[in-house]
């Protein structure tokens, strides 16, 4: 059986075993691999998508969970690295190694998608879920309000 | 300035007489019209006028894809906003770096310092040999001509891109003398400059190890023994081939492997192998065990001898003011956030590996030796790396993907789990440190001794004999401080675990006990930490420098809110001299890091930003290790598999970073690990204060605070 869904607003059928976690049909079966394996266990937060417009763990989301859903991935941000996080991204050239970076833009853009003017607490809040291990959260919270306060001007 | 071709080619080797360098692998996927023309092993450059420049060095978070090409681009001429940039192929005569023994190693914070001229001559070479290739093209005397932006430019408004010369450029010798750039002179290298991989991090379209694609890739998951060297005796894999997906099962020194048509049904069918398992002599380890097994070689080991002046002990044992203390350092882990991965294929009698490395050469030579090929049968291609730490330097992973491979017809991406990757580290050694000193009437130090008792990771990687001393062992273990008798020792020992280098090595070990060690003495003769450091700093002009400014910078002195205390530390590590401030509360029992103050004398730096982004990053990196982790072992197993039990520093534990850098015209120090070493000491120094509770032992969790 197959499992229909789309992925950054095109219609994809995944053939994999419905209790296999998204995050292994996006990047081994659509070969989408900008969302990260970190821990498999919903730890460390590389592997960030939105479903129905919710960040979400796909590593500890089933398949057969997103039949009919929209999810959407890093390479849907924008085409042209042009939203507002990833300018801002850009501006404090925040990523080091860069593997736990579309997690966290993921995340970032679930919380600015409801909060344009979040506090440093509502951003420790928000990204709580996602490891840098190269410790880019100081310029990561510079990019967060940075990327707010263009939305709120735009 | 003026730096002999000998001398230059004796360091990175073997260009081919006739200035065109042979046999090296020009990157694929250069996207460049026409030939690609390689007039050293730093720079191609296309009929196009693509111009590509080569990092020899991974690119981990560090910054080098912009840093290295940064010191090619000050002399070529070249507008880095318009070049590619190419991690180097596998080829350490080429790419050895001079500070790790010819290695093509990216580690020990060395790749600007190595780099620093040799690759400012290295693009200066090309420029030269550019406007040569201009002046015989123009029938013109090179002299009045000059190179401009990916050009050359002569009289009466000739021009000539580098595209258009880089083909009779590349026929010519390679200079014997080239002239380099005093520094005051620089346009690119010491600007703050945007990072060139940045676009690539944040849409998801940089590629890891673990992103890898090749045409017909299958996928293995590799089951191993709980026990870090036990290997297989028996297995059954008939559930597991019968999973779906599966393609088959392959067993290699280090387990058994599952290949699938995905990662996941690999690693699925690979929880269904049943393996009976010769364990070894690890199954008896415990980490207490182990540190108790350092303590008494700190007392019966064989010495090696560091350093020595006078007769420390007759002067400690005249005294009656002295100290005695016993510092300790946990196990940990590295784990970078990309799982040890690799892709391997096996094709036409050649081994073609691609992955996330930071030892290219060894790769290529260990795993020819492993799968019995010649060594230029085996390729190995770079690609971004999702962290490194030293982690990367070993190449166990890349040795099972190609023993996997060679077994199989169709390329395969070995991927670790994170609990494989987490259990099957090479770990940061335990280490035992003994001190002592005697103060004078006048609260200074009138003698010192220090022993650390570690294993040796060179031991291990390079083979290094037990009687040698290993400098990776005594990095920061003689501090800046004057003490009229002293005495520095090492004794090895092996602790029964595989140990390997972690960020910063010995620095965060040796750092740990002097700067606590120190703080402790201040207290003793009743003097400001602060203060006493610099009065022991005379004649020490970098030392005193970056310990004022850290000082000054933090408020050393001023007052703090209720709860809050200061520590500080000091060090020099890879030719850095550092020092800092740490002001932290107690929250529900933990240490709660409000502000680390930095202050850096790194000499001469070539991107100002990425210097700061790493000090940043290694403030975050040592926080977890001073405060959250610890590796521990029982029966041999190692007992956290995941972060809920190794947890990393999150974003509401990071502190607020203030950096002071020093301008500086000293030679250049290394910046991508110093700033790790001294978080546990300045923490440990703040506690103190704050409780007075002297922490001797990593890491300072809540529980092991109010246990002491």
């Amino acid at each position: 059986m197959s499992t229909a869904f789309q992925v950054n607003g095109r219609a994809v059928r995944a053939e994999a075993e419905p209790d296999t976690p998204l995050l292994w049909v996006i990047r081994d079966e659509l070969g989408m691999t900008g969302t990260k394996f970190g821990c498999g266990a919903a730890l460390c937060g590389a592997c960030t998508v939105h479903i129905d417009g919710k960040p979400a763990r796909s590593c500890q989301t089933l398949l057969s969970s997103v039949d009919g859903a929209k999810v959407s991935t890093i390479e849907g941000l924008s085409k042209d690295n042009s939203h507002p996080l990833q300018v801002a991204w850009i501006k404090h050239d925040v990523p080091q190694c860069g593997y736990c970076q579309s997690g966290q833009l993921m995340s970032a853009a679930a919380l600015l998608s409801n909060n344009k003017n979040p506090s440093d607490a509502d951003i420790d809040t928000a990204m709580s879920g996602n490891i840098c291990r190269c410790g880019t959260y100081p310029r990561i919270k510079a990019a967060i309000k940075d990327a707010a306060s263009m939305m709120r001007n735009a | 300035m003026t730096t002999s071709r000998r001398s230059f080619l004796k360091n990175s080797a073997a260009l081919a007489s006739s200035g065109l360098l042979m046999g090296i692998a020009i990157p694929t996927a250069l996207q460049a019209a026409g030939t690609v023309h390689t007039p050293n092993a730093w720079v191609h450059i296309a009929d196009d006028n693509t111009i590509t420049l080569i990092s020899a060095r991974s690119e981990m978070g560090q910054g080098v894809y912009t840093s290295m090409p940064m010191l090619i681009a000050e002399e070529l001429h070249v507008d880095l906003r318009k070049i590619k940039v190419r991690i180097a192929p596998s080829n350490g005569k080429l790419y050895g770096n001079k500070l790790l023994g010819g290695a093509q190693l990216t580690g020990g914070s060395t790749s600007v310092r190595d780099g620093w001229e040799k690759l400012r001559i290295g693009g200066a070479q090309v420029r030269e040999m550019l406007i040569s290739a201009a002046a015989n093209q123009w029938g013109v005397d090179r002299a009045g001509l000059t190179a401009v932006d990916g050009h050359v430019l002569g009289a009466n408004g000739k021009k000539a891109s580098y595209g258009s010369l880089a083909a009779a450029a590349a026929k010519l010798p390679v200079p014997e003398n080239v002239a380099i750039k005093d520094p005051k002179d620089f346009t690119i290298v010491g600007k703050r400059t945007k990072r060139l991989d940045t676009p690539d991090k944040i849409n998801g379209q940089a590629e890891f190890g673990i992103d890898v694609k090749l045409p017909g890739m299958v996928y293995a998951a590799l089951e191993q023994c709980p026990v870090i060297g036990g290997t297989v005796k028996s297995y059954d894999a008939t559930k597991a081939k019968a999973m779906p997906g599966v393609l088959a099962v392959v067993q290699i020194p280090d387990g058994v492997a599952v290949v699938a048509n995905s990662w996941w049904r690999a690693n699925m069918a690979r929880q269904e192998l049943s393996i009976v398992w010769d364990e070894g002599a690890g199954a008896a380890l415990n980490d207490k065990a182990m540190l108790d097994s350092l303590r008494a070689a700190a007392k019966t080991g064989t010495v090696i001898p560091l350093k020595a002046v006078g007769d420390p002990e007759a002067v400690i044992a005249a005294s009656d003011k002295v100290l005695r203390a016993e510092y300790a350092s946990q196990l940990l882990s590295h784990s970078p956030l990309e799982p040890m991965n690799f892709t391997a294929h096996y094709t036409n009698g050649k081994m073609r590996l691609i992955g996330s490395t930071q030892w290219q050469d060894a790769a290529q030579s260990q795993i020819a030796k492993a799968v019995g090929l010649a060594v230029d049968d085996v390729s190995v291609e770079t690609t971004f790396l999702g962290g490194g730490f030293g982690r990367r330097i070993d190449i166990d992973f890349i040795i099972q993907a190609a023993q996997i491979a060679k077994q199989l017809d169709k390329p395969v991406k070995l991927v670790w789990s994170r609990e494989d990757d987490m259990t099957h580290d090479f770990y940061r050694p335990q280490a035992i440190h003994t001190l002592a000193a005697s103060l004078g009437a006048d609260g200074k130090p009138t003698a010192m001794t220090f022993r650390l008792t570690s294993q040796s990771v060179t031991g291990r990687v390079f083979g290094l004999p037990a009687p040698v001393q290993d400098p990776l062992m005594t990095e920061a273990a003689v501090a800046g401080y004057n003490i009229p008798a002293s005495r520095h020792d090492v004794v090895k020992h092996d602790a029964g675990l595989r140990v390997g280098y972690w960020r910063s090595v010995s620095h965060a070990l040796n750092a740990f006990a002097n700067e606590g060690f120190i703080d402790e003495l201040a207290h003793m003769a009743g003097q400001d930490p602060y203060a006493y450091r610099l009065s022991l700093l005379e004649g020490k002009p970098r030392f005193a420098n970056v310990l004022k400014l850290a000082a000054e910078k933090a408020g050393w002195g001023t007052p703090l809110p209720a709860g809050h205390s200061r520590g500080i530390a000091l060090m020099e590590g890879y030719d850095t001299y550092m020092a800092q401030v740490a002001e932290i509360s107690l929250e529900r029992g933990a240490i709660k890091v409000h502000k680390v103050t930095v202050a850096a004398d790194l000499g001469h730096m070539v991107n100002p930003d990425t210097v700061e982004a790493q000090i940043q990053s290694s403030v975050v990196f040592g926080l977890g290790a001073a405060t959250l982790q610890e590796i521990t072992l029982k029966d041999g197993r190692v007992q956290q598999s995941n972060f809920d039990k190794f947890p990393i520093v999150r974003m509401s534990q990071a502190p607020v970073i203030d950096i002071v850098l020093v301008e500086s015209s000293e030679k250049p120090g290394g910046i991508g690990e110093p700033a790790t070493a001294l978080v546990a000491p300045a923490l440990a120094n703040a506690l103190a204060v704050l409780t007075g509770k002297r922490m001797r032992k990593l890491p300072m969790t809540a529980a092991a605070i109010q246990a002491a």
